[in-house]
C-alpha cells in the first residue's frame, strides 16, 4: 500500500486518474487516512455535494495481509448528512481486495458536468474510468448480477443503488460479500450520496495475480496471528454469542434491561421483542436453509452474520443486524422478521442507511402516516425510495429531515444522524457518545453499552451519570484507533476483556511493520484521529451545542426505568479534554 | 413467594426460555442458577426487574429474573 489513486472526475476532457506515492501519509490506514486527507484537503464550509468534496476509501492497515479480521474498508469525506466530517466503513472483500492491489486510498475529487455515469476498473495492470449509462436506475444487486458478468467472479463490488445517484442523504455504499452479494454498507451518514455527486456507480477491484501484503517479520506476525485467533475463539462474546445468533443476541438483552427503544423512542419495552430475537432468528434462518453462521469477508474467524431465506426457502437478504432488526422492528412495533428482513433487502438494493431509515420510517409513523406495528405499511414507505417519489426521497434522506417535513417533535438523531437501538436515558453512556462523536449519533464511535449493559470491558451503572464521560472518551479513542487497522470492531470484547490478547494484536502490528507497537501508540492515534475530526468540524460551524441531546431526552422520562439522560452539559464539554 | 426465571442464547438448550417458579422467600439469585444447573462462570449478565444484580441477590415476590451468558454486537 505504497501509493494512492487520485480520480478527478471534473478534470476537462474527462476524468483523469494519477497515481501518487503515499507520501506525507504513509502508514495511515482506514478512519486514519480518510480522515488525514479529508480534514486536510477539503475545505470544512464546502457543499458535501460540491466539487469541492472528496469522497476518499482506504482499506485498514492490516487489511490485505494474513491477519485474521482485517476486512474493514472506510470511506470519508465532508457528510451532506451532517454537515461534518465523516467515516464510515464496511466489511466485505473490498478491503482486502484494495489493499492486495497496493493503494492506501482512492480519492474522488471534482465532479463531472453533465449526466453520464461513470464506473472505475482497476486491477494489477491499472486503472480505467469509463462511461457506462447503461448502469443508470440500477439497484445494487442488479447492478452487481449486470457487472459481474463482465468483470467475472474474482472481483469485489463497491457500488451505489438508486439512492446515491438521487443523492439522497441516508445513502449508502454497497460492498459486496465473498458471495457477491452487496450485502455490507458504509451505511452512515451519506457517502453514497457524495458518491452519486461525483457521478460514479461502481468501483471494480480485481487483484488477480496478486498475493497478500507481507510482513516485515513473517514469523512473528504468524505467532501473533496464532494467539489473536485463539483469544477471538475463547472469549465467549466472539467465540460463542456472536457466531450462534449473530448481533440480533442483544435483542432480549437491551429489552430485558428496559433500554430498548420502542415506537420511536417512546418505551425501553417492546412486547414483541421474544418474536424477532437473535435466538429467534438463528432457529428460522437454519430451519428454511439458510445459515445462522457466516462471515462478511474471508478471514473473518466470529462469522457473526448469516443468510436469511424466506418460508419457501429461497435467499431474502443476509442476516439483519441487530441495529436494523430494531430500527425496522421495534422502533416501528414491528414483531414480524419477515417484514424487516424485506427491509433489510430493500435498504441494501436502494443503497439506504439501515439505520436512519429505520428511523425515519418511525418518525413517520409518529407523524401519523401509517400507525406503529404496520408492516406493510412500512414496506410500501421504504418502496417508495426506490420510486424516487417526493416521500420516497424525504425518507431516504433519515430522520432528521423526516421530522422536519412533518412536524415531528421527537426526533431521535444528533448531528442530523439517527441514534442507534439503545436508549440514551437508559444506557447514559451511549447517550454521551451520541451527543459528542463528531460521526453524529453512532453507537459504534464508543461502545459505551458493553460496560454498562453487558458487563464488557467495565462495569458501570447505565442508569448513574457518573463515570460515563470518561468511559466514553477512552472508548471513541480506542475506536478509532481500531477504524484505522481495518479491524472488526467486534475484537474489541475480548481486547477489552483479555490483556493477552490485546498484546497479540499490538504483536501483530508490530511485526507487520517491523517496528515495535505499544498501548501508548495505539492511544495516540486515536487521539490524533479524534482532534482533527473535531477541528475539521469545528472549522465547518459546529460548536457545543451540537454536541447535545434532543431536548425531549432530558424531560420525557422513559418507562419502565422512569428515567431522564442526565449527564451534565459541562461534563459533555470535557469528552474532548484528556 | 413467586418469580419469573426468564433464560437466554445458549442457557436455554436443555433447560427453558421462561418460568414461574414457586420459591421460598429469601431465595436468592444464586439458588436459581443452582437449580437451573448454570455454570456460574458463564454467566454475563444478571438483570432482577430490569435492573443490573449480582448473584447474592434476595429476590422477592413477583420478581422477573433474566440470565445471560456473556453476549454482545452492536
Amino acid at each position: 500500500m505504497d501509493k494512492i489513486l487520485r480520480v478527478d472526475m471534473g478534470a476537462e476532457g474527462g476524468p483523469k486518474t494519477r497515481i501518487e506515492p503515499v507520501g506525507e501519509f504513509a502508514g495511515l490506514g482506514g478512519r486514519a487516512m480518510t480522515t488525514a486527507i479529508v480534514s486536510r484537503e477539503v475545505h470544512p464550509l464546502c457543499h458535501p455535494l460540491g466539487a469541492e468534496n472528496k469522497l476518499v476509501i482506504a482499506p485498514g492497515s492490516l487489511s490485505g495481509t494474513a491477519a485474521s479480521m482485517s476486512g474493514r474498508i472506510s470511506v470519508g469525506c465532508k457528510s451532506p448528512l451532517t454537515g461534518g466530517i465523516k467515516e464510515s466503513n464496511a466489511g466485505g472483500q473490498a478491503a482486502q481486495v484494495l489493499a492486495r492491489l497496493g493503494y492506501a486510498a482512492i480519492v474522488l475529487e471534482g465532479k463531472p458536468e453533465g449526466d453520464d455515469l461513470y464506473k472505475i476498473f482497476i486491477n494489477k495492470d491499472g486503472v480505467q474510468v469509463s462511461v457506462d449509462n447503461s448502469l443508470k436506475n440500477l439497484n445494487n444487486y442488479p447492478l452487481v448480477e449486470k457487472l459481474q458478468g463482465q468483470y467475472g467472479e474474482r472481483a469485489a463490488f463497491m457500488t451505489i443503488g438508486i439512492a446515491g445517484e438521487m443523492k439522497l442523504l441516508a445513502a449508502s455504499i454497497a460492498c459486496t460479500d465473498p458471495e457477491k452479494r452487496p450485502t455490507r454498507h458504509c451505511g452512515r451518514g451519506g457517502t453514497g450520496a457524495v458518491m452519486g455527486a461525483k457521478r460514479v456507480k461502481a468501483i471494480i477491484l480485481d487483484d488477480a495475480g496478486l498475493k497478500m501484503r507481507p510482513p516485515k517479520d513473517p514469523e512473528k506476525f504468524r505467532d501473533a496471528n496464532r494467539r489473536f485467533v485463539e483469544g477471538l475463539r475463547k472469549h465467549p462474546i466472539t467465540g460463542e454469542g456472536l457466531p450462534a445468533y449473530g448481533t440480533n443476541v442483544l435483542t432480549n438483552v437491551l429489552n430485558e434491561a428496559g433500554a430498548y427503544p420502542t415506537n420511536n423512542f417512546r418505551t425501553g419495552r417492546f412486547g414483541g421483542a421474544a418474536r424477532i430475537a437473535g435466538e429467534v432468528q438463528a432457529e428460522l434462518e437454519v430451519k428454511r436453509g439458510g445459515s445462522a453462521t457466516h462471515g462478511c469477508h474471508r478471514g473473518c474467524v466470529i462469522q457473526c452474520s448469516g443468510i436469511y431465506h424466506d418460508k419457501d426457502g429461497n435467499y431474502v437478504t443476509k442476516q439483519p443486524e441487530y441495529e436494523t432488526v430494531w430500527a425496522h422492528g421495534g422502533n416501528c412495533g414491528i414483531d414480524d422478521l419477515d417484514v424487516i428482513a424485506r427491509l433489510d433487502y430493500l435498504d441494501d438494493n436502494f443503497g439506504v442507511d439501515t439505520m436512519d431509515t429505520g428511523a425515519a420510517v418511525g418518525v413517520a409513523m409518529e407523524a401519523g402516516l401509517i400507525p406503529f406495528g404496520d408492516g406493510p405499511g412500512a414496506i410500501r414507505l421504504v418502496e417508495e425510495i426506490g420510486k424516487g417519489t417526493p416521500l420516497g426521497r424525504i425518507l431516504g434522506c433519515g430522520a432528521a429531515v423526516t421530522g422536519k417535513v412533518f412536524g415531528v417533535e421527537r426526533v431521535p438523531v444528533c448531528k442530523g444522524q439517527a441514534m442507534a437501538a439503545y436508549d440514551p436515558r437508559s444506557v447514559m453512556g451511549i447517550g454521551v457518545t451520541y451527543a459528542t462523536s463528531t460521526q453524529g449519533a453512532d453507537h459504534t464511535a464508543g461502545y459505551s453499552v458493553g460496560p454498562n449493559i453487558l458487563k464488557s470491558g467495565g462495569n458501570l451503572d447505565p442508569l448513574n451519570p457518573e463515570g460515563q464521560v470518561e468511559m466514553s472518551r477512552n472508548l471513541q479513542i480506542a475506536t478509532a484507533a481500531v477504524d484505522s487497522t481495518g479491524m472488526c470492531l467486534f475484537i474489541a470484547f475480548p481486547l477489552l476483556d483479555q490483556p493477552d490478547t490485546f498484546q497479540a494484536l499490538l504483536d501483530m502490528i508490530g511485526a507487520f511493520h517491523g517496528v515495535p507497537v505499544t498501548g501508548d501508540d495505539v492511544t495516540a492515534l486515536g487521539k490524533s484521529i479524534l482532534k482533527m475530526e473535531r477541528d475539521f468540524n469545528t472549522r465547518a460551524g459546529f460548536s457545543k451545542a451540537d454536541d447535545r441531546l434532543p431536548r425531549f431526552f432530558l424531560q420525557e422520562p422513559i418507562p419502565p426505568h422512569n428515567v431522564t439522560f442526565t449527564v451534565k452539559d459541562e461534563d459533555l464539554d470535557n469528552v474532548f479534554n484528556w | 413467594m413467586q418469580v419469573t426465571v426468564k433464560l437466554f442464547a445458549t442457557f436455554r438448550k436443555g433447560r427453558f426460555d421462561v418460568e414461574v417458579r414457586e420459591v421460598p422467600p429469601g431465595t436468592t439469585v444464586s439458588r436459581i442458577v443452582e437449580e437451573a444447573k448454570l455454570p456460574e462462570k458463564e454467566i454475563g449478565i444478571v438483570l432482577v426487574n430490569s435492573r443490573h444484580a449480582d448473584l447474592a441477590k434476595a429476590l422477592a415476590d413477583g420478581d422477573t429474573l433474566a440470565i445471560f451468558p456473556l453476549v454482545g454486537g452492536g
